[in-house]
Formats: C-alpha cells, structure tokens, sequence
C-alpha cells in the first residue's frame, strides 16, 4: 500500500511509547469540577445556573447562544459553589461553574436511546450535535455543528476522519481507534448524513499500523476508504491532511468546505456518535498524560473540569525534576503555570518534563531550513523580521495569516529564534489594527 | 518541584538539536580533508598560513565586537574560525604571512563586521579578503609555487587554469591530466588542489543539511553545459567541462563559498537562479576574460544579487493561487 504525505514538514522525537500500549482508564470524577464556560473557539457560553443551585449529570449548565459558540453541561451530579472567573489552560481566567461532586452522577431522566441514528434527518443531526455542546477535540475546539453546516453553495463530498496524531507523545487518538472504532466510524457515517458527502475516509500515520488494521476490516460496511499516511508532523493539520489525501489545495484563507471536505478528529466523530444516538453531551474525554516527567503515564477518560492536580496525581505524581507542564501536545501545547487548572474540551494531552536550559538566540543565519519544512511554503524567517520591524502591511503580503502556529520552524531553526511567538504577535497585531479600521 | 513554579514558555516546547556553532563546526570538520591533503602537498607553510589567518579573524571579530560593545561569547560560534580557514584555502602557499594577515582583516572587518557581524554581511567574508589582496597584491596573489611532490622547474610555474589560458596548453599538449587534478597532484592555491579531498567534505556537508544541494548541483549543471556547448563545438580550443570542475577554485567554491548559508539565498526559486548564474560566469571568465580563474569573482557578483532574488522569489504558499 503507498503511503500518502504532504510536502515539507519535519519529523521530531514520537516518545509514543510511554502510553501507546496503555488501555484507556476512567479516571474517578473529582470532589470539584471548575467547568469553564469557554472551552471553543468563539463566545463564551452564558450561564445557565446559580450558586447554590443542584445540578444533574450531563444538565446544560452554560448555553451557547450564538453560532460560534457552544454549550457546556455538567460533568458529576451535585451542587454548584460559585459562578466566577477561575484559572483557564488557554491563559486568561474566564468564567466558570465551580460544582461539588456529590458522588452519585444521577442524571436527570433515563438516557433517551434514539432509534435509529441514521435514519435521522441532517438538521436533526445537527440540533443533537450543537445540543451536546460537541466541540473538535484535536485541540482548536471549533464548534462541531458549524463544521457540519457546510454552506448551501459549497457541497461536500468527503468527510475526513483524522486519526493522524502526528503532534509526539499523544496516544490517546490511537487508543479510541484500537478501542472503539465502531464508535468512530458511525460518528463518521452521521457527519457523512448531515453534510450530504459520498463517502469518508481515515486518514492514520503508519506508526499506528494496529488501528490501520482495525479500520481498514471495518470501513467494509461503510462508503470510504482507510488511506496510510507517512509519519510525518503536522500530518495532521488539516490543510496538509487534505492535500496528502486528495491533492485539493484549501484556497487561501478559505476553509475546507471550500474543496468538498470536512475533517473531522475521530475523537470527535466518537462524540458525534454519543450525542446523536443516546443524547451524551460532551463531559468527558479521552486524554493521554505523558512525558519524562510523568511517574506513570496513561491515557484516560477524564470528566471536564478535572484540575490538572488530581489528573497527575492519578499517574503516580510528577518527577521531581519536572519544571514545565503542557497541555496539549509538545509542538502546539500551551505551557501552564499551574496544577490548578481544569481539563477543558480542548485538551488533549496533559505532558511534564524536565525542560532543558533555554539555549542562545543567534541571529538568522539565512540557513533557510524554516523554508524547507514549513508545511504552508511560507518565508517564516522573513516574516518575523518583517513583525519585528512593524512592517505589518509586508507580513500580510507574504502570507503571515496563513501561518497554523505548528512550529515546525522554530523545532528546526539553528539559532533558536522564537519565530512562532513573532509570527502569532503579527497575525494578532493585523487582526487588531483591521478591526479597528472596520470601526 | 514545588507546586505553581512551572516554565512558561511560547509553542513548540521541542526543539532540534542543531544549532548555529554545531553547523559552524560540521564546516570546519568539513575541510578537514582539503587541510590534509594540502599539508601533504605542501608541507608546513600551510599550518602556518591556517593559523595566523585564523588568528587574526578572531582577533579582528574580537576588536569588533568589544568596539561595538556585542557580547563577546559569539566568538565561540565558530564563523570567524571558518572565515580564516577558507581565506586560507583560497591563498597561493607563496604568499607572504603579512600579506595573508591583511586579508585575514580586511575579511572579517569590511566583508562581516561592517555589516553588523553574523548574519548580516551580504558577500562571503574570505572571498571580500581574497579580493582585496588580489586587487592590491596582483603579483604575489598569482605567483604559484609546485607542490613538493612534483619535481619541476620553478620558474615558470603555473596553474592548470593558468597554463591553459596563457600557455596555450592544449595546442602543446600540456594540459594537467585529469588524474592529476582529482588527487591534487597540481599547483594552485593551498584549498584548491585535491578536487577529491573537497568533493568529501562537500558530501558530509549535504549529509549533514548544513548546505544546499541546489548550490553546488546548480553550478556543475550550468558551468558543464556552458564550458560543454564550446568543448563539442571545438576540442583543440577549449577544455572539457570536466577539466573545468576539477581545475582550479571551482570545487572549493561550489562546496564551501557559494554556499556561505548567510549570503546565499533563502528560497529554492532564488537559489537556484543564483547556483546557476555563478556557473554560467564562472565560465564565462575563464573563457573568455582576462583573467584565467572566475570563481571568487562570480560569487561576489551573485552575492550582491542575494537581497533582490529573495525578495522576487517568494514561493507560492499552499493554497495560493498560480500566477497566469
């Protein structure tokens, strides 16, 4: 079977094998959740509870009341303590619903089996998906149901079940795939109803021969394929995805539907499943918890809200030479400063290890090889230079708005410039200064 | 570890191995074997032409940086090293110390630091030293001397290049055999000689990733079919294009100058223009201009072009439209 690639790229340490072969294990809810009521990409969700009030297990407690924006619910049964900014693995404190697990995760009424999903309407499909609060679970967390919302004029073809997991150190994707691919792949099918597409495809990295097996016996009873991808980083990402699969290149600055595709994480096509076929909003998730600094790494289903704390404390605490914490994955994670955050829809990963001493910045030495791997054919060097001197009108030129933040520039650059951190501040700075003009 | 004490710090959290003194170095293990091979054929004037060369880049890069109040840790980057090793390398072993001390400053002082230091300079430091003597110092720059394993008359001494080009070589049937120039049994400056110890070091170089194959792929294509159009045309004239490869500076630049990482382009477009149009002046230098050897000149020349081919050659984004 040829393997499928994208051009460019890189291919830094996997460190798979901390979890890889880890089952999955529920983590034990905690006595408090802090659910934060902006866990996607858009507005915050608006509360729907006070202090004081009893809340159910899977209760809508945060609706998401525009498009962009999703709802959150409950994670245990039990009492709702305070409604107010609290610590946020993005950065920023943000709203949320602090609740003390009563222990019993009663739900409100007996769980509603639908009968047959797939007989289900598309906008039915997509009222119980934007019900379920689901978000993409890859890491940027965009609003499921606008994902399956293709515009009228853009008709969709394909749906993409990314099961890549190319960011190293992340298992928990391979794990759903070994341990619920039926799950997956009726989530796939759903998406494949509510978009109208033809047929799905899995897109797996070849060092996950074992779920490329799997799916590959599987996909039998649907319209799809299962291609193999080169591991390679960021196979994952979708506009290399699409085009390692297909040869469609995503127009610039537009979206997938753009070229007939939906990529979906098949974590999330899983919760997709959950939602539409027996109304499971999303209050938990699948996580890998790795790295050096891990006493015991593995890969956990955990409740939304979890702190951070209890989460390591399950994998036999941290090392004591751990001085730097990520959620997420090594290339894209965010560095927390803190135990004391809760597992939010995004994360995907918790990681810990001992960082090495940060090295010398030297000049740009035009070696060009940022050039050679950025997924996206960008000119990274240049453009930070171009940031660094304001020269935003420049950046904008060369493309600094397509730049996807997967590092793969700053992993390679021999004089260690931070050229992610100058790329992010000019694309910020360019959002900003056209705002304020529309204004 | 305490609790609330971790680092914070920007994505990604891993970073590659290599760094800028790791590829400063992997260049000066990378002529390694050139320096052998000409101690072998010239004896100890080269380890003391390497040395004060060196020395006095880093003693200039020194003064530099204190004058320009830089921290002076740069110093263990390893450039200014390699700028005294390849000036060096593109000396006749004839040449006086001073004379080389003087191009030894001239290159770090006027073609880097002037610029700003690393990173900054638009022409390859050794070649702006080279230039400089060879403008000022004419006469010493072209007086060669025989390695000590050819047993020959002194007097009349020349290069391979300059025997073809002054001494009618192929009408008399002098030429340099091939064989000659592949192991270095030749005269001409001390880097210059063995075309195989340079062909090594430029194969560790692009095992390495520390240059880019377009380079010197980019100016054997363009020197061949240049210098090759004109041998086809008329053998008793001009040399083959494999004669050309070999002979003179052409290895040591392909491999080593041309490839300088700071003043070679950054995009594939630009540094393919810029590999190919070295060739092409190289040859065209050798063939038809005054002088019998091209290569520092050509490279200087493309250098200057380095600014406007990265800025003209962007490559097209992914999912850009094509032009036209």
């Amino acid at each position: 079977m040829k393997v499928k690639t994208f051009p460019h790229g890189i291919h830094p340490p996997e460190f798979k094998e901390f979890t890889a072969e880890k089952p999955l294990e529920s983590l034990p809810p905690p006595e408090k959740v802090m659910i934060p009521l902006l866990q996607h990409f858009g507005k915050p969700a608006k509360s729907l509870v006070q202090k004081g009030d009893e809340v159910y297990l899977a209760q809508k407690i945060g609706e998401g009341q525009t498009l962009f924006s999703a709802s959150v619910h409950s994670s245990v049964s039990g009492k709702v303590i305070s409604v107010d900014d609290y610590n946020h693995p993005g950065g920023n404190p943000i709203p949320a619903v602090t609740i003390t697990n009563d222990g019993q995760d009663r739900e409100a009424s007996e769980i509603e089996e639908t009968k047959d999903p797939f007989s289900l309407s598309p906008d039915e499909i997509r009222q119980k998906v934007r019900e379920a609060g689901v978000v993409g679970l890859g890491g940027a967390a965009f609003p499921t149901a606008v994902k399956l919302s293709p515009p009228k004029d853009k008709p969709i073809d394909t749906i993409i079940l990314n099961g890549c997991e190319c960011e190293p150190m992340l298992t928990s994707d391979f794990r759903l795939m070994l341990e619920a691919p039926d799950d997956i792949l009726k989530g796939g099918e759903l998406a494949r109803i509510a978009t109208g597409a033809e047929r799905i495809i899995v897109g797996i990295e070849d060092n996950k021969k074992k779920a490329f097996e799997i799916f590959q016996e599987k996909i039998q009873n649907y319209t799809g394929e299962v291609a193999l991808l080169k591991t390679k980083y960021p196979q994952g990402a979708e506009k290399n995805l699409i085009y390692a699969l297909l040869r469609r290149e995503v127009p610039k600055g537009g979206l997938p539907f753009d070229v007939g595709v939906i990529v979906q994480n098949v974590g999330t096509a899983k919760a997709i499943w959950e939602a539409v076929s027996r109304g499971k909003p999303l209050y938990e998730r699948a996580i890998s918890v790795s790295g050096h600094g891990i006493k015991e790494p593995k890969n956990i289903l955990v409740r939304i809200g979890t702190p951070f704390k209890n989460v390591i404390e399950f994998c036999g605490g941290l090392n004591e030479d751990a001085d730097i914490l990520i959620m997420g994955g090594p290339m894209m994670g965010i560095a927390q400063w803190s135990l004391d955050v809760p597992v939010v829809k995004g994360t995907s990963g918790i990681l810990a290890w001992s960082a090495p001493r940060p090295s010398l910045e030297y000049p740009c030495i035009s070696c060009g090889r940022c050039i050679e791997d950025c997924p996206m054919a960008l000119v990274p060097t240049q453009l930070a230079k171009y940031v660094k001197f304001d020269n935003f009108s420049a950046a904008e030129k060369w493309g600094v708005l397509d730049c996807v933040e997967c590092g793969c520039c700053q992993y390679i650059c021999p004089s260690k410039i931070p050229l992610v951190h100058w790329l992010r501040w000019g694309k910020e700075k360019i959002i900003s200064l056209k705002k304020k003009k529309s204004v | 570890m305490a609790d609330n004490t971790f680092i914070i710090q920007s994505s990604p959290h891993f970073k590659d191995k290599d760094s800028v003194p790791k590829i400063m170095y992997a260049v000066i293990a990378s002529l390694v074997p050139a320096t052998l091979t000409s101690l072998y054929f010239f004896r100890f004037k080269v380890l003391v032409m390497l040395l004060s060369c060196v020395a006095a880049c880093l003693a200039t890069e020194t003064l530099f940086l204190w004058l320009r109040k830089k921290p002076l840790h740069s110093l263990c980057d390893g450039s200014a090293i390699i700028t005294g090793i390849l000036l060096a390398m593109t000396l006749p072993p004839s040449l006086s110390l001073e004379l080389a001390v003087i191009g030894a400053v001239v290159a770090i002082a006027i073609g880097k630091q002037a610029f700003g230091g690393l990173g900054h300079n638009i022409f390859n430091p050794a070649l702006v030293g080279r230039a400089f003597l060879q403008t000022a110092f004419p006469v010493a720059m072209t007086t060669w001397i025989p390695p000590v394993t050819l047993k020959i008359n002194t007097a009349t001494f020349a290069t391979p290049l300059g025997n073809l080009k002054f001494q009618e070589a192929l009408a008399q049937g002098t030429l340099t055999p091939i064989k000659d120039l592949f192991w270095g049994n030749i005269g001409g400056c001390l880097g210059e000689t063995s075309a195989f110890a340079l062909i090594l070091g430029g194969l560790y170089l692009l095992s390495r990733r520390v240059i880019d194959w377009r380079i010197p792929l980019g100016i054997l294509l363009s020197l061949t079919a240049f210098t090759g159009i004109f041998w086809l045309a008329n053998p008793e004239k001009y040399a083959s294009p494999l004669f050309h490869i070999l002979a003179g500076g052409l290895l040591i630049g392909a491999f080593f100058m041309a490839t300088d990482l700071v003043s070679s382009p950054i995009t594939p477009l630009g540094t393919w223009i810029y590999a190919l149009g070295i060739g092409v002046i190289v040859g065209l230098i050798r063939l038809f201009g005054g002088f019998a050897e091209g290569v520092m000149y050509s490279i200087l020349f493309m250098n200057a072009f380095v600014p406007l081919l990265n800025r003209y050659s962007r490559p097209r984004i992914l999912g850009e439209r094509r032009k036209g």
